[in-house]
């Protein structure tokens, strides 16, 4: 990955919204304790910038946002996962199941 | 800005971005009249046919499983198995019903002059409103509640995130926390966008035409309309706008049922359980706030009332709705994402004690992929510490255990009592009102929003109701 960003280039930047002591009274204690965070990405405004870097971005809806800059080029992370066997003998159980005794 | 600044303007940001007097409909007291504001703010069932075809949005295919009712039929007792149906809504633009949702929203701000819409959704929904605006040239931005303070987003989530990104949608993503809505109401006032809230009479009558066509084609497939219908309940609005539908056909005898994931223990607004969880939606976390105190949405009065219609109420577990949809792909060849294979676990569970020549129709499918389907959420389950395995799901518990069960007779979907959620809504009414009296005319209103019409004695059993409500307190 690129580690210096161009104008117009995609990026993710980051933003704490609001603080621990600034969240809504009946949050529960776990997550009073943590700050509200943004992540939003967007077409680089400035002309260069390194991540961790405060940036503003153009948004796909046309709004300028401002934010630290986290990533460049951001990846979609989610996946297909591992292959899980406790899921792959339920359709050959299954199709056993349905054929029992159907040639009787 | 202050959060507590923010939320008073609520009720004002609100007018303005869904053009709703919502004081036209209120009476006296609780009482509002539901049915004029569906009339005179929402669309006809033809016109939204005909908004909803300018789309390519509905008019799915309805399916019929056979291997998995001839499957029901061997542990079944002998004559019982009903014949279990499926309406494909994964072939809708975006890949789920939530097109039929989206589709009036987004006509409707188009029509009024709206430069964009904004939606507060991780479900599909934002899919399907960022699709519709694609469509309609609209500009649009979808507000996620996606990732812990690790930073580690819900693959679902993040899925669902990447399909707004695809339809030009601006995807902005939160931490978890109700304040999302104090985001939301700023990004309203900022941009001046359509509210395309889940929760409007548009959003609920764009579902309408759902009911409509199974029951119009289970008629034509059968002869006749389905003895019952499940429907996987979350906010209430698929329950809602799919028995208004049925009953705008004549199919009124129907039984509608609701079908969620349990998910028990969990604090949906809990940054720690937030990850614990394999379904974003269709679970028991939106599904019971949402039935016991409807208004609890995004807009003044919601229109999805899902009490009103609701004839019975299911609860799965997630190692079921896994199973279930491993038996979709397997024996159908139909790969389909987890909301409507809720629905179908709870049908198959059903199937078993209905009749061979009776009908069960399961009311949509989404579309599955990365992030969504079982190998990517099991996977994510394991790497936050939750054990999955083979077993008895009945010995299931949500954030601990995940249990894939190893004969398709353990699928056994728990009735939930309809009188314990409207126990429960009479006492959130208490608790939200500060009142405990109320007149005759308010009586009347909660007759209908608790689907007592229908008793031998309907005032006698809201008077019992209230009693228990008061007992339990």
């Amino acid at each position: 990955m690129d580690s210096m960003a161009k104008k117009g280039d995609w990026v993710k930047i980051h933003r704490v919204l609001l603080e621990p002591s600034q969240r809504a009274p009946q949050v529960p204690e776990d997550t009073a304790r943590v700050p509200l965070e943004m992540r939003l990405n967007g077409f680089l405004l400035e002309e260069t910038a390194v991540p961790g870097q405060e940036v503003g971005i153009r948004t796909l809806a046309g709004r300028e946002v401002r934010g630290t800059l986290v990533e460049i080029q951001p990846r979609y992370t989610h996946t297909f996962g591992q292959p899980i066997p406790e899921l792959l003998e339920i359709g050959i159980r299954a199709r056993a199941l349905l054929e029992e005794g159907a040639e009787q | 800005m202050e959060y507590s600044e923010v939320m008073a303007r609520k009720n004002q940001v609100m007018k303005n971005a869904v053009g709703i007097d919502y004081a036209r409909f209120e009476k006296q007291g609780i009482h509002f009249d539901y049915e004029r504001m569906m009339e005179q703010v929402g669309y006809t069932l033809e016109q939204i046919r005909e908004i909803q075809g300018e789309t390519s949005v509905g008019q799915t295919p309805l399916v019929e499983l056979k291997n998995i009712t001839r499957l029901v039929r061997k542990f079944s007792a002998p004559g019982k198995g009903a014949r279990i149906f499926l309406k494909d809504e994964a072939a809708n633009p975006s890949g789920s019903f939530k097109d039929r949702r989206a589709s009036v929203s987004v006509y409707h701000a188009a029509k009024h002059g709206y430069k964009g819409v904004i939606a507060a959704t991780s479900g599909n929904y934002g899919a399907g409103v960022a699709s519709q605006a694609a469509k309609r040239g609209l500009k649009c931005i979808i507000v996620q509640e996606a990732f812990d303070s690790r930073g580690i987003g819900q693959p679902e989530i993040l899925e669902k995130g990447r399909a707004c990104e695809a339809f030009g949608a601006e995807v902005l993503q939160l931490s978890v926390g109700p304040e999302l809505f104090y985001i939301f109401l700023l990004l309203l006032e900022e941009t001046g966008y359509f509210n395309a809230s889940l929760y409007t009479p548009f959003g609920i009558a764009g579902v309408e035409t759902l009911g409509w066509e199974l029951a119009a084609q289970t008629r034509e497939l059968t002869g006749r309309f389905p003895d019952t219908v499940v429907v996987t309940h979350a906010g209430g609005g698929n329950l809602t706008g799919t028995a208004r539908g049925l009953q705008k056909i004549g199919a009124g005898h129907t039984k509608v049922v609701g079908a969620s994931v349990d998910l028990h223990g969990l604090h949906m607004a809990s940054d720690g359980d937030f990850n614990r969880k394999s379904f974003t939606t269709g679970h028991t976390g939106f599904g019971i706030p949402f039935a016991v105190f409807p208004d609890r949405s995004d807009v003044p009065r919601n229109a999805a009332r899902a009490l009103r219609y609701m004839d019975g109420y299911y609860l799965v577990s997630q190692g079921e709705v896994f199973y279930t949809t491993e038996l979709l792909a397997s024996l159908e060849g139909l790969q389909r994402g987890p909301a409507g294979n809720t629905s179908l676990c709870a049908a198959i569970s059903l199937a078993r004690q209905m009749d061979q020549d009776q009908l069960i129709v399961v009311q949509e499918t989404e579309y599955t992929g990365a992030g969504k389907c079982p190998s990517a959420q099991l996977t994510f389950a394991r790497q936050n510490g939750i054990a999955v395995r083979r077993g008895n799901p009945s010995e299931s518990i949500p954030g601990k255990n995940v249990i894939l069960p190893t004969h398709p007779e353990q699928i056994s979907a728990q009735q939930i009592p309809l009188d314990e959620l409207r126990i429960s809504y009479l006492r959130q009414l208490q608790k939200s009102t500060a009142r405990a009296e109320f007149s005759g005319e308010e009586k009347d209103f909660l007759v209908q929003e608790l689907h007592l019409a229908d008793r031998e004695n309907p005032m006698q059993t809201l008077e019992e109701l209230f009693q228990q409500a008061q007992g339990t307190r």
